[in-house]
């Protein structure tokens, strides 16, 4: 082993914390996981299957059983894409919440923490990494769609906004999964926990079956419910059907009530999820 | 004289759980602090504490000159944390995780590169730069774990038990690497469970029990206190137990205690070798036949039992030190 004399040369240095750091360590942190989705591709073929065998499932098994209106199987399977991106990026934010957990319970946690980086960025730098998954899972899936005989049949600039409103929704509700995953003790119950609250908002949701199906003691928390207001805002930008059950509210603005969902979940889950890490374990 | 760290009155508590109850601490600049205690001692608490990872309920501490409590990223700029569990991502590369943890200290691309392949080398680690950790040993893991811990030439070095669960070969070198950090002139706080890792390395040692300290000053000064070296002596014949304490009692420093039960005699001693030719000696002389004799150094459990009246109460043994010099739980 050698000794190294540069060791010796010591000077206090200390730094003010400056914002561009929050930018830069944030890049770092998302350039770990993605590293990681590199070595494990594993996690990513399976993020990836999953929502292509509900496609299938539901466009040949199930949906020649659901009705949603004229046009048959045909609009059906056009009724289904855009609930199953909205149930993907939904699915997603269990594996930040183990994630997370997986960390904190590990050292590597307190050795972030010890460093004077910017702790907001540990979290900023895990979601968008999770971000990025997200799209490249949200572009495939678009694709099988198209294959099955989805189609997008409004302009390019409706397209384009409903897929920022895919991104920015996953990347709001990431937040959630993340304060989730900083509260659990360890991954298993991280695994569990991390899909239990997700399972309600993604079912009780328009996203295989229309709302008019539901009991209608159930039907005010569907039609809130920001997952179906995600997946009725995309059937409307992509030009699919959307059969409706009056004009309620969130059916009458399904995009704005999106972006404000997202808004919201963002607004009060990072600055939660930011806290939750500093105070983990003090 | 310039003091690393200072803490006074640390106390922390979980719950009902006294974690820490009210210590003071003084590291002064470029020496070796050795913080000694059973599990639940307080030791972990304590590197947390001053690491910023934890907040303590009552009390002050300084490191480096800044306030833990109300300057923490000025801490963090100078010190480096090496805890009981390698702190690093399994699934990048020892490369990969050092240059991480440079950006994450600001070093530039380039820079975190460079110190990334300087501590590669250092630690030999060259050849398994670009592995994955997964297929690392527990040796490899701790020495890039310490090597994270250096990436920003850190003024104050916390050491978290760095050879815990080590064996002896990995724990030889882990000591090697360390006393060369102290050798440049790093401040280091070491926590450990074995007299024998703080004894190597420490200039001072503090010992902890249940939150308190109950012990500090140099090695030499601790193991007067316990009673230096004692040689341990197992007789063939529970029957001449009693006859061969009173022959060798003459070579003793103090009165042999006796276990008839285990035919064994222990003997404090002064010299510890001379001691032993002038035992076999004399026991062969009266024909006393001898089972097994050993010179044996004390222990974090000598220590315990000295300073507390009770031994230690770990639940588990972790690996021990190399030539099994482990503490009898209980003499009559």
């Amino acid at each position: 082993m050698s000794t190294l004399t540069t060791d010796s040369v010591k000077e206090v240095t200390a730094p003010r914390p400056r914002f561009g750091w929050l930018i830069t360590d944030s890049i770092s942190v998302s350039r770990r996981h993605l590293l990681k989705i590199t070595r494990v591709p594993e996690s990513l073929f399976f993020a990836l299957i999953q929502p292509v065998m509900f496609v299938l499932l539901f466009a040949f098994v199930f949906g020649g059983a659901i009705d949603v209106g004229p046009g048959g199987a045909q609009a059906y399977r056009e009724y289904l894409i855009p609930g199953i991106l909205a149930q993907t990026v939904m699915f997603a934010v269990a594996g930040i919440t183990v994630g997370i957990t997986e960390d904190a319970s590990k050292g590597i946690m307190d050795r972030f923490r010890s460093l004077p980086m910017r702790p907001g960025a540990v979290l900023t730098g895990h979601t968008l990494a999770s971000l990025l998954q997200n799209i490249l899972v949200i572009a495939i899936l678009s694709i099988t769609g198209l294959a099955v005989g989805w189609r997008i049949h409004n302009g390019f600039s409706d397209a384009a906004l409903a897929y920022l409103m895919f991104a920015s929704f996953a990347y709001a509700i990431t937040w959630v999964g993340a304060w989730i995953g900083l509260h659990m003790p360890n991954s298993e119950v991280a695994g569990t926990a991390g899909l239990a609250w997700i399972f309600p908002f993604t079912f009780a949701s328009n996203i295989f079956t229309p709302v008019a199906t539901m009991p209608t003691w159930l039907q005010p928390f569907v039609l809130w419910n920001p997952v179906s207001c995600l997946a009725l805002a995309a059937r409307q930008l992509f030009g699919n059907p959307t059969p409706l059950l009056g004009d309620s509210f969130p059916e009458r603005y399904p995009v704005q009530l999106s972006f404000a969902y997202c808004f919201l979940l963002l607004a009060i889950f990072a600055p939660l999820a930011v806290r939750a890490f500093k105070t983990r374990n003090k | 004289m310039t003091l690393a760290i200072k803490a006074s009155g640390l106390a922390k508590a979980y719950g009902d759980v006294v974690a820490l109850n009210g210590i003071d601490i003084e590291v002064e600049q470029g020496t070796v602090l050795g913080l000694l205690g059973p599990n639940g001692s307080g030791k972990t608490t304590t590197v947390r504490i001053l690491a910023t990872l934890l907040q303590a309920d009552s009390g002050t501490a300084s490191v480096g000159g800044f306030d833990v409590a109300t300057q923490p990223d000025e801490v963090r700029s100078v010190i480096g944390l090496t805890g009981q569990y390698a702190a690093v991502d399994e699934y990048l590369t020892g490369r990969e995780n050092l240059e991480l943890f440079g950006r994450l200290f600001h070093l530039s691309k380039f820079d975190a590169a460079k110190r990334a392949a300087e501590l590669l080398d250092r630690f030999d680690l060259s050849d398994a730069a670009d592995r994955g950790i997964k297929g690392y040993s527990g040796g490899m893991r701790r020495r890039l774990d310490l090597a994270a811990s250096l990436i920003g030439r850190p003024n104050v070095l916390f050491l978290d038990e760095p050879t815990t669960g080590l064996d002896p070969r990995s724990r030889q070198g882990m000591w090697e690497v360390i006393e060369d950090l102290i050798a440049e002139g790093t401040t280091v706080l070491l926590t450990t469970q074995y007299l024998e890792e703080a004894d190597q390395l420490a200039n001072r040692i503090v010992v902890l029990d249940h939150g308190n300290v109950i012990a500090k000053g140099t090695s030499n000064e601790l193991k007067s206190q316990v009673g230096g070296d004692r040689i341990e002596i197992v007789v063939e014949s529970a029957g001449d137990v009693t006859k061969a304490a009173g022959l060798i009692q003459e070579f003793g420093s103090a009165p042999a205690i006796t276990e008839d039960l285990t035919k064994t005699i222990l003997l404090p001693v002064a010299g510890g070798s001379t001691a032993i030719v002038n035992i076999v000696r004399k026991l062969d002389e009266n024909k006393i036949s001898i089972a097994d004799i050993a010179l044996r150094r004390p222990t974090l459990d000598d220590v315990f039992l000295s300073l507390t009246g009770h031994v230690t109460e770990n639940t588990e043994e972790v690996s021990k030190p190399a030539k099994g010099r482990r503490g009898r739980k209980a003499r009559s």
